[in-house]
């Protein structure tokens, strides 16, 4: 007998048999929970966040202080929490941004002809070919830096995939049976884009939205580090970690460490979701 | 001497309903089959009735969501999910209904060779694809430059060119040129002269009674019946289930008369005989009591009143 | 009424033709069939003529008017697969309105249940489906059908009743009906004239 079954305890200690996708609804709301905590934390330790102590310069993880202090005595929890809901700002509208542009650039291939498909595939390829990184990096130089240069940096760079995606969709659905009888039931274009094809396409939609969010957050705190993206008082993780790398000889290691981890425990979250989403619309697992 | 026997199959997948509850389907409940050596059995049933099950549960390679219960024995021994592996394609072959089972990477020549045992595999190969009037060019093919009759020949030919002592085909002639499935199906014939059992899964009855020697009538998830061919002549008198003769006469060179109802979802649980509804001879003892397999006239039958 | 294709030919990109200026006719009330073996074209024919693709050369009229490029289109094509003849994402009670409602009666001659409208398509067999999307196409402005081995992938039970079912209609209102199909038997037991694919494509 080939039976598979998860069993989980519960605090109430019960057994409780979860399936993958009542598991990704867990997780969703663990996030979510995350999300919204580090959201309330961010802007209850606003002014902690910022105000410096200098009689307590360099401390270690306390009670007082779960994540010490740096050396101007400012709390390194706040610091963190605050800087976690800036990056994740930021990361939100460049990966929603690329996502936009990705599906504008993906529909316009499948949909306005042969030279259009032409163009914008060429121009995928283009981009594809190129490191993202190094291109990333040109851009948030030449947009100044800043907010705007990190977006556009950000955006400018990951819609590629996602646009391919989107592009194969869309001509797929567009040779689909049930889209061409819909069609000759009397049904207009516009009808049958937005009730047929849309749909289809929302799930690939969010799934690009959610991989590509954790991305954008890590690629933002490294264009900070390296000194372009946001200002020193605007403490996105970047610029945590890149301040505090000169302290790291000296052993303190909190300044780096902890929000480096807080960092990726925040990214691995929204990745699992990203992850479980892929697997429940992939039709092959979809049934696991 | 049975050369192959499943008893008491039971095959059940658990489905998403709606968003986040799952279920337990039964597709295949209480299946009892065998197969002598040099015989060649047809399955024939509703497409989409769980006959491919049928035949991926003797292979073992059921989907990862299926839960397998019952027995299956091959030469006399039961067989497990290792022994399975061990037999797959070397004893047991298996065509496949799907035309995307051959290597993209391949040519199908060098995929029909693999299969061939003994001395000279290429001049087996050869042989196979000229009885299956394959252009000699063929070999050379990517199975992406096949179209669909000629892929359906090499998924043939890969099994036939093996020494496999039992062959499972679903649906190997479907979609095929009328003489080249009397010419598949004959082939196949001969290799039952020479010792091979065949398994084929079909809803093409009339193909299969010209070559099968004996026939299983899948119903709801079991086999109701198992006749010579023979008995499916006429208006179907010598048939023993009632469902067996519905589907001869609702053949369109015969009555071309249907019944009423359809088949039972797999949704759907009873207690009793799954064609209860549908049957002009039930009784109450049909509602209440599922009928077990049991011997009537050189066949078998799951029918509290079949004579 | 009459639908009628003239001089047809049909070929893929710069593939060999598939058929070369061919004429098929159908009367309102006659069931054609047109026998062929598989993959030689019959659907590509079938969906011309129901104005899916259109033909490199030769024009498809209904009563000397080419068939309209929208609105609800008076020849009702039904594929072989119902399964992706219907939006897997929508329930089956939308995909039964789309073009039409019909009423309980035509529901009810089809052996179509209600319950089976508030499921999903991946939740009905082949034929609950067939049957539904036959119903689709039987709306009120239908005047002819085109049937592509529709029971092809069902069993004889099966298509004994549909067929039984859909020759009633036809009758009923008098549509013309075009039954593609390999089976010779089936189509020699339902058609009052038969095309044989051979002799139309010479």
């Amino acid at each position: 007998m080939m039976e598979r079954k998860i069993k989980r305890f519960t605090k109430w200690k019960f057994p409780i048999y979860l399936n993958r996708r009542q598991r990704a609804l867990l997780s969703v709301f663990f996030a979510v929970c995350l999300l919204v905590a580090v959201g309330i934390g961010g802007t209850l330790l606003e002014s902690r966040a910022l105000s410096t102590s200098l009689t307590e310069r360099n401390v270690p993880p306390s009670f007082e202080h779960p994540f010490g202090t740096d050396w101007l005595g400012r709390d390194m929890f706040a610091r963190t929490i605050s800087g976690l809901v800036l990056s994740i700002q930021v990361g939100l509208i460049g990966a929603a941004s690329s996502v936009l542009i990705a599906l504008s650039l993906g529909l316009a291939a499948a949909t306005w002809g042969r030279t259009a498909d032409r163009i914008i595939s060429w121009l995928i390829d283009l981009f594809l070919s190129l490191p993202h990184l190094v291109t990333m990096i040109l851009i948030a130089f030449v947009s100044g830096g800043g907010m705007k240069g990190v977006v556009l940096g950000v955006a400018l760079t990951h819609w590629t995939s996602l646009a391919r995606v989107i592009r194969a969709e869309v001509l797929q659905l567009k040779s689909a049976e049930f889209v061409q009888v819909s069609r000759r039931l009397g049904k207009s274009r516009w009808w049958v884009a937005s009730r047929h094809i849309f749909p289809h396409l929302i799930p690939q939609l969010l799934v690009g939205l959610l991989l590509l969010f954790p991305h954008a957050i890590l690629h933002e705190a490294s264009i900070t580090f390296l000194g372009l993206g946001l200002s020193p008082h605007q403490p996105a993780i970047g610029i945590i970690l890149s301040e505090s790398m000169r302290y790291l000889s000296t052993g303190m290691w909190w300044l780096t460490v902890l929000p480096g981890l807080a960092l990726l425990t925040v990214v691995r979250a929204f990745d699992r979701i990203g992850d479980h989403l892929h697997l429940m619309l992939d039709p092959h697992r979809s049934q696991e | 001497m049975a050369i192959l026997e499943v008893e008491n199959l039971s095959v059940s997948f658990l489905r998403y309903t709606g968003m986040f509850k799952q279920q337990t389907i039964r597709v295949i409940e209480d299946l009892h089959l065998s197969i002598n050596k040099g015989e060649m059995m047809a399955v024939v049933g509703a497409s989409g009735s769980g006959k491919s099950l049928l035949a991926h549960a003797i292979l073992g390679i059921l989907p990862e969501n299926a839960q397998m219960s019952g027995m299956i024995r091959y030469c006399g021994e039961t067989l497990d999910p290792v022994k399975q592996a061990a037999l797959r394609g070397r004893e047991i072959a298996f065509v496949p209904q799907s035309v995307n089972s051959l290597d993209p990477l391949m040519r199908v020549g060098a995929q029909v060779r693999m299969t061939a045992k003994g001395k000279d595999p290429i001049a087996k190969q050869r042989e196979v694809f000229q009885r299956y009037r394959l252009p000699e060019n063929v070999e050379r093919m990517y199975p992406f430059q096949l179209s669909g009759g000629m892929a359906r020949k090499v998924l043939l030919a890969t099994a036939t060119v093996s020494d496999a002592q039992v062959i499972v085909a679903d649906e190997p002639t479907s979609g095929m040129h009328v003489d080249d499935v009397k010419e598949a199906l004959q082939q196949l014939k001969e290799l039952t002269n020479q010792g091979c059992a065949v398994l084929l899964i079909t809803h093409d009855v009339e193909a299969a009674l010209e070559t099968a020697h004996r026939v299983a009538v899948f119903f709801a998830g079991t086999i109701v019946e198992i006749a010579p061919s023979a008995d499916f002549s006429g208006d179907g008198e010598r048939l023993r289930h009632p469902y067996s003769r519905a589907l001869w006469s609702a053949l369109p060179q015969n009555k071309f008369m249907p019944i009423s109802g359809a088949q039972p979802h797999p949704n759907e649980v009873r207690e009793g005989c799954l064609f209860a509804e549908h049957c002009p001879l039930t009784t109450i003892d049909c509602k209440n009591k599922r009928p077990e397999m049991r011997e009537l006239r050189e066949g078998m039958v799951r029918c509290h009143h079949a004579t | 009424m009459l639908l009628e294709g003239k001089d047809l030919s049909f070929r893929y990109h710069h593939g060999p033709w598939l058929f070369r200026e061919i004429d098929v006719a159908i009367r309102s009330g006659e069931v054609v069939g047109l026998l062929g073996q598989n993959g030689c074209g019959k659907t590509t024919l079938g969906r011309i003529l129901a104005g899916y693709d259109n033909p490199i050369k030769g024009k498809v009229l209904m009563n000397g008017l080419p068939l309209p490029g929208h609105g609800y289109c008076p020849v009702q094509m039904i594929f072989q697969h119902p399964e992706r003849a219907v939006n897997p994402r929508w329930r089956l009670s939308k995909t039964i309105t789309e073009g039409w409602v019909p009423d309980n009666d035509l529901l009810e001659k089809f052996n179509v249940r209600k319950e089976w409208l508030d499921r999903w398509p991946n939740e009905l067999s082949g034929g609950e489906l067939q049957r539904i999307c036959i119903v689709r196409a039987l709306g009120p402005q239908t005047r002819f059908l085109i049937a592509d081995e529709i029971t092809a992938m069902l069993d004889a039970i099966t298509q004994a009743r549909i067929f039984h079912s859909l020759l009633q209609i036809v009758r009923e209102r008098n549509l013309g009906m075009l039954v593609i199909s390999h089976d010779r038997h089936l189509i020699k037991r339902i058609c009052d004239r038969i095309i044989f694919w051979e002799n139309l494509v010479h």
